[in-house]
Order: structure tokens, then C-alpha cells, then sequence
């Protein structure tokens, strides 16, 4: 009897266990179909705001325009027609709101219900004219001449230079500068913090004595209990305004402020686990070092940093996501520039951040909803890419051996 | 002796906390029939408002319940739709697109222009500019003019501040003040308008836009031109409320029709004489 009770606790022990492992799996997968399928949906979409379209007078020998054609008309960049391949003819541009400007209110109607003619009569009479007005205008006996909507493609978004999401009538999904950005951070806050990390975790485990890391290793956990809105803080307050008098620049936001608060950020995950890493050298290789005649500095660097370097590369991947992944500092000390980088000493904007400023105000199912998604699968696939080349490395590692 | 007194005291204390969800549930129920709970999602601009509006309004009327929550327009205005909010708060106007949506739902809903909120042009305070027209501001942020010189000010580096592009009042700055046109990629954007006064307060050149509620010491407002030059206006109170001041947004409710007698006496007091007050001790314009 005593033995069955054993025998079902440990059944139900066993089930709980394969439960939970089930529904973490389970989850994962479902947050990455969620986020792909949110992610895919952008591609193929029209980059006019659904419910609108871009008109011209049936007489312009336009065919179509490019998102940022459209963008460079509205903005008044572009004011005639032969610079997009039409005739010699000044650009008209006009939106719903414009219609004051033509019509008097009485002419439009009380309840503005004579607007759609209005519109539809100066579309036709105005040759120059690109208009951007809602789908339902230009449905019967429609005088102009509907543009067909320029497509989003992959590769507009990965060549596209231009960050616009809410920009009207066409908005502008460049990813270019974004990933750059995100790209450009983290590789600089990983030069700053490995070869400091490194020197803090060897100087723990070997030079240091036991007093010293006692008090020194609390202290370094401490640091990444910090919030990261206390860093970014900290960054806004006191590492720009350095930066900007360091420097002698226009503006303090730089990629540099962003690369020196994630540096502190991925210090401590740096340190704690390349720590540990070199910890387990078992001591018998140590000794056989030394008792070959190497000097402690030798061991160190031919014997322990070999040994451990699989969980050095562990702490520097696990640092580098740690960076990638940081949102709040951040957004608060970059400038958040969408502009692609060529200097530690620009602006930047990186895709984490772009996705907490952006989502709670982007219509939900919409175009930007979509776009900040995308974004999302491409920090997932950059993280898994980075994942995979550790562990590809890391077994490289253990075979050789 | 002791320990089994201490035991027996112990069950009494059992006995009695077995009937305490009991009581609780009682008293949920009992509130329940005779509070309303209102809650209100949306704007961080609008977001004040609501708060101070609330509580002075729950002071008032005991036995009501306000939550009010931040997140966004955007936010505010998607939870109305899935009906997980009572009023959406929102600092621009519907878009086309949640229009839209809203009418494929079924769901008619009410707007209510609830306070004004007046845009102040800030630079730092060692910049000679004091005064910009409409169409010089508009030049800085879409990057056509980059130089202080170029509008009468020293040689420096014009640094432009800007909201995150998903705010309401860079929607309405770009609509009302840009007439639309986009601002330049080089434009630095800023999480928050108390970290735009921080980097506009520490940086010389620099230029920016915030909510008049956040206008401080450690940064001046430029008067502003509408008509080329002829008149500036400094941006205050005063005028605000006489609408001489040109850069002024309306903050607006929205809420269903069919939600229309739970939410009106919060609105109604809102739009009251003393809830435009409680508005406008708060920093914003009134809407009488």
C-alpha cells in the first residue's frame, strides 16, 4: 500500500513537471506565431492609410507613384510633375480639409453633404492636382484618375531609409536605420564592457582575496537590480551633458551616451557568469600549470581563459542580448534619430525603442501596429541568430577537446 | 496552560477569519448595486485631467468609482472599441481607419472637447531668439533652415526636439503648425515632454516643443507669429483663453452611446463651472 502511494506521488510529480515544460513550450510558440503573424501581415499592404487613395486629373499621364514620391509631393519637395516622369506641370496638392479654400460653406452644404462633388468637380477641373481623399469619394461617375497603391515589399523595407510610420498621405517604413541603429549600439557597448568585464571576473576569481570579493561581488549584483529608467535617468542627467562639453558637439544624444549605459547594463551579466566560468577550472589543471614553472599571469592566460572560454562566450552573448534587448535607457539618452549612423557621436534610434515609444499610440490592427510587429520579428530572428552562432561555437569548443 | 490557552485563542481567531470573505462578498455586493464604476483609458496628455477630475468628482459623490489609466490615444481609444473601457481619453481626433472600425462594429459613439491644451515653442534660455513666425518654425523642423543666424540669433547649430511620432501633440504640431509637412529624419525624438525640457534646458541650440502646463524656469517660450511677422504672441493663460494664441488643441472624450447614462454625469460635471476650474488649476485651458 505504502508503495503505490510512493509510486502515484511520484507519477503526479512526473506529470506536473512534463505539464509546466509543456505549457512554457507552448507559450513561446504561441507569443512567436502571435508575433510573426502580426508581423507578416505588413507586406503586400498599400502604404496609403486604409480607407483613402491618392487621385490625379484623368489628363496626367502618371501611371503610379512611390511611397516616397508621394511623401516628397506632399512635403512640397517635389513641386513638378516632369521630376516623377509626367508632363511639365506645377503640382497641385490638396486634402479634404483644403476644401475651405475653394468652396464657400455654402456651397458645400449644411451638412457638408455636397463635399464629394466638390471635390470630384475640382479634381477634374484642376489639371495639375494630386489629390488624397477617402475611398468613398471616388466611387460613381468618378471624374479623376485613381493611382494604384504602391505596395510594401521586403525589400523597400530593408533598403528603405525613411522612418514615417504616421506620415500622410504615405507612410514611410524604412528599417534600415533602425536595425543600424540597434546594431551599431550594441557592438559598441560590448567593446566597452567585455575587455572590462573580463578584467573585473579574472581579478574576482584569481587576484582577488576573499574579503575583497566578498564585498565586491554583492556589490556588482547590485548593479543589475537597478531599474533600467534609473540608468536611463542617470544617462540623461549626467553622461550627456558631459558628452556634449567632452566633445564640443550641437547635442549630447548620441549613440555614444546609449553605448556607455548599456555597457554598465551588460556589466554585471558579463562579469557573474564569465566569473563562474572561470571558477570551474578544475585545480588540477591550475596546479599542473605551475608546477610546470608557468608564472600566475601564464596560467591565467594559457590555461584558464582557454578553459573557460565557452562560458566567457556564453557571458558575452548573454551580454550582448542584454544590450539589444534594452529598451528604456535607451529611448531616454540616444536623441532617437531615425537617421542610419556613421559616428559614435550621432544620434540614433534603435528598434526596441521605437517599438515602446510607438505601440501605445499606433491604431490597433493597423499599418503601424503591423510595421512595430515586424520590427519585433526581426530583434527575434537578430537574437536567435545570435543564439545559434554561440552554441555552434560553444560545441566547436568541446569537441576539439 | 499558557500554550493551550494560546492555541484555543488562536482557533477563536480561525473561527472568526472563516467568515471574513463571507463579510467581504456581503459588502461587494452590496456596493455593487448602488456605485458606479467608470473607467477612463487613453492619453498621457489627458491624463492629468482625468485624475484630478476623478478624485475631486469621487470626493463629492461617495459611493462612485473612477480608474483612470494612461497608455495613450491610441490605447484608450482600442480598448473602447473592445469594450474594456468606459471613456477613451484622447489627445487628436479619430483617425479615419478607428473610424472605420468603430462603424463596422455597430458602435456609435459621442465626442466631447472636455479642455483646451496650448502648445509652447521653448528654447534654451541663453538663446538670443525670442520670437519665430509660423513658417520660420516650420522651416527648423522639416530642416530647411539649420543655422540660429539664418532667423537672427548667434551662429550655432539649430538641435530640434521632437515628441515620439506616435504622440497626439506631434500629430497636431506636424498638422497645425507644419501645415502637414513631414518633419526631418534628422529630428531627435524624445519618450516624454518632461525629457524634452531636460535636453532643451541643457542643450544651447536647441529648440522644442511641450504642453504649456510643463513650460519651467529652466527654459523660455518663443511668441509666436501666424501672420508673417505683423503680430507675436506670447503664449499664457490669458491668451490662451482669448484665442489670440494660435497653437491651441482641443483634448477630447469619447464613449459609446449605449454607455451614455453611466459615463454622463462625470462628463457633465467635467464640462461643469467647477470641474473647468479643477482643469485649469491643473494647467490647462478651459473650454468656456
Amino acid at each position: 500500500m505504502k508503495l503505490f502511494l510512493k509510486k502515484f506521488i511520484t507519477k503526479i510529480i512526473e506529470g506536473t513537471l512534463f505539464l509546466s515544460s509543456t505549457i512554457t513550450s507552448l507559450a513561446i510558440v504561441l507569443i512567436i506565431i502571435f508575433l510573426f503573424k502580426e508581423g507578416i501581415g505588413i507586406f503586400g499592404h498599400s502604404s496609403v492609410e486604409d480607407g483613402f487613395e491618392i487621385v490625379v486629373n484623368k489628363d496626367n499621364t502618371i501611371k503610379d507613384l512611390s511611397a516616397i514620391q508621394i511623401k516628397d509631393i506632399f512635403d512640397q519637395n517635389i513641386t513638378n510633375w516632369k521630376e516623377v516622369g509626367g508632363k511639365d506641370d506645377s503640382i497641385i496638392t490638396f486634402r479634404v480639409d483644403d476644401i475651405a479654400n475653394y468652396y464657400s460653406e455654402e456651397e458645400l452644404g449644411a451638412n457638408l453633404e455636397f463635399v464629394p462633388d466638390k471635390v470630384n468637380d475640382l479634381i477634374s477641373k484642376t489639371s495639375g492636382i494630386v489629390a488624397f481623399i477617402p475611398q468613398k469619394y471616388a466611387t460613381k461617375n468618378f471624374k479623376g484618375k485613381v493611382l494604384p497603391a504602391d505596395k510594401i515589399t521586403i525589400t523597400k523595407f530593408f533598403s528603405g531609409k525613411e522612418w514615417f510610420p504616421t506620415a500622410q498621405p504615405a507612410a514611410q517604413f524604412g528599417f534600415l536605420p533602425l536595425i543600424l541603429g540597434t546594431l551599431w549600439i550594441s557592438f559598441g557597448a560590448i567593446l566597452l564592457a567585455l575587455p572590462l568585464g573580463l578584467a573585473v571576473a579574472i581579478y574576482m576569481s584569481e587576484i582577488a582575496n576573499s574579503k575583497i570579493r566578498r564585498f565586491l561581488k554583492p556589490t556588482i549584483e547590485l548593479l543589475a537590480g537597478i531599474p533600467s529608467v534609473v540608468y536611463g535617468f542617470f544617462g540623461l542627467v549626467i553622461i550627456v551633458p558631459l558628452i556634449q562639453s567632452l566633445f564640443n558637439l550641437p547635442v549630447g544624444e548620441t549613440a555614444l551616451a546609449g553605448t556607455i549605459i548599456l555597457a554598465i547594463m551588460a556589466l554585471p551579466t558579463i562579469i557573474t557568469i564569465s566569473e563562474d566560468a572561470i571558477r570551474t577550472t578544475p585545480r588540477a589543471m591550475k596546479e599542473a600549470s605551475l608546477a610546470l614553472g608557468a608564472s600566475h599571469f601564464q596560467t591565467i592566460y594559457k590555461v584558464i581563459i582557454p578553459y573557460s572560454i565557452s562560458g566567457i562566450t556564453a557571458a558575452v552573448v548573454l551580454g550582448i542580448g542584454r544590450a539589444i534587448g534594452e529598451t528604456m535607457a535607451v529611448l531616454m539618452v540616444t536623441g532617437n534619430a531615425a537617421v542610419i549612423p556613421h559616428t559614435f557621436l550621432e544620434p540614433v534610434r534603435t528598434i526596441p525603442a521605437t517599438i515602446a515609444a510607438e505601440l501605445g499610440e499606433a491604431p490597433q490592427g493597423g499599418l503601424h501596429f503591423k510595421a512595430l510587429f515586424a520590427l519585433g520579428c526581426i530583434l527575434f530572428i537578430i537574437t536567435m541568430i545570435i543564439n545559434l552562432t554561440v552554441e555552434y561555437i560553444s560545441s566547436k569548443r568541446k569537441f576539439q577537446k | 496552560m499558557i500554550e493551550f490557552y494560546i492555541k484555543s485563542k488562536n482557533k477563536e481567531i480561525m473561527k472568526k477569519l472563516i467568515y471574513l470573505p463571507l463579510l467581504m462578498i456581503v459588502t461587494v455586493a452590496a456596493t455593487m448595486q448602488t456605485n458606479i464604476s467608470i473607467k477612463v483609458k487613453g492619453s498621457d496628455t489627458v491624463l492629468p485631467i482625468s485624475q484630478k477630475e476623478a478624485e475631486v468628482y469621487m470626493k463629492k459623490n461617495k459611493g462612485s468609482n473612477i480608474t483612470v489609466i494612461g497608455g495613450g490615444s491610441g490605447v484608450g481609444i482600442s480598448a473602447l472599441l473592445d469594450g474594456t473601457t468606459d471613456i477613451a481619453m484622447a489627445s487628436r481626433k479619430l483617425k479615419m481607419s478607428e473610424k472605420i472600425k468603430m462603424q463596422d462594429a455597430g458602435k456609435a459613439f459621442k465626442e466631447v472637447i472636455i479642455a483646451y491644451d496650448a502648445l509652447s515653442v521653448i528654447v534654451n534660455p541663453q538663446n538670443k531668439v525670442n520670437q519665430l513666425t509660423r513658417e520660420q518654425i516650420e522651416a527648423i523642423f522639416t530642416g530647411k533652415i539649420t543655422n540660429w543666424k539664418e532667423v537672427g540669433g548667434d551662429d550655432m547649430k539649430i538641435v530640434s526636439y521632437s515628441r515620439e511620432s506616435s504622440s497626439g501633440t506631434y500629430e497636431f504640431f506636424k498638422e497645425h503648425v507644419m501645415k502637414n509637412k513631414n518633419y526631418s529624419s534628422s529630428i531627435m525624438m524624445m519618450p516624454a515632454t518632461g525629457a524634452i525640457v531636460q535636453s532643451v534646458s541643457q542643450t544651447k541650440g536647441a529648440i522644442g516643443y511641450v504642453g504649456f502646463a510643463y513650460v519651467e524656469n529652466n527654459v523660455r517660450a518663443l511668441k509666436i507669429s501666424y501672420d508673417k511677422g505683423k503680430t507675436y504672441i506670447t503664449p499664457s493663460m490669458v491668451t490662451a483663453k482669448d484665442k489670440t494664441y494660435p497653437v491651441v488643441r482641443p483634448l477630447y472624450y469619447y464613449y459609446l452611446n449605449a454607455l451614455d447614462k453611466k459615463v454622463k454625469p462625470f462628463v457633465d460635471y467635467i464640462l461643469s463651472d467647477e470641474g473647468q476650474k479643477t482643469i485649469e488649476s491643473v494647467g490647462y485651458i478651459p473650454v468656456k
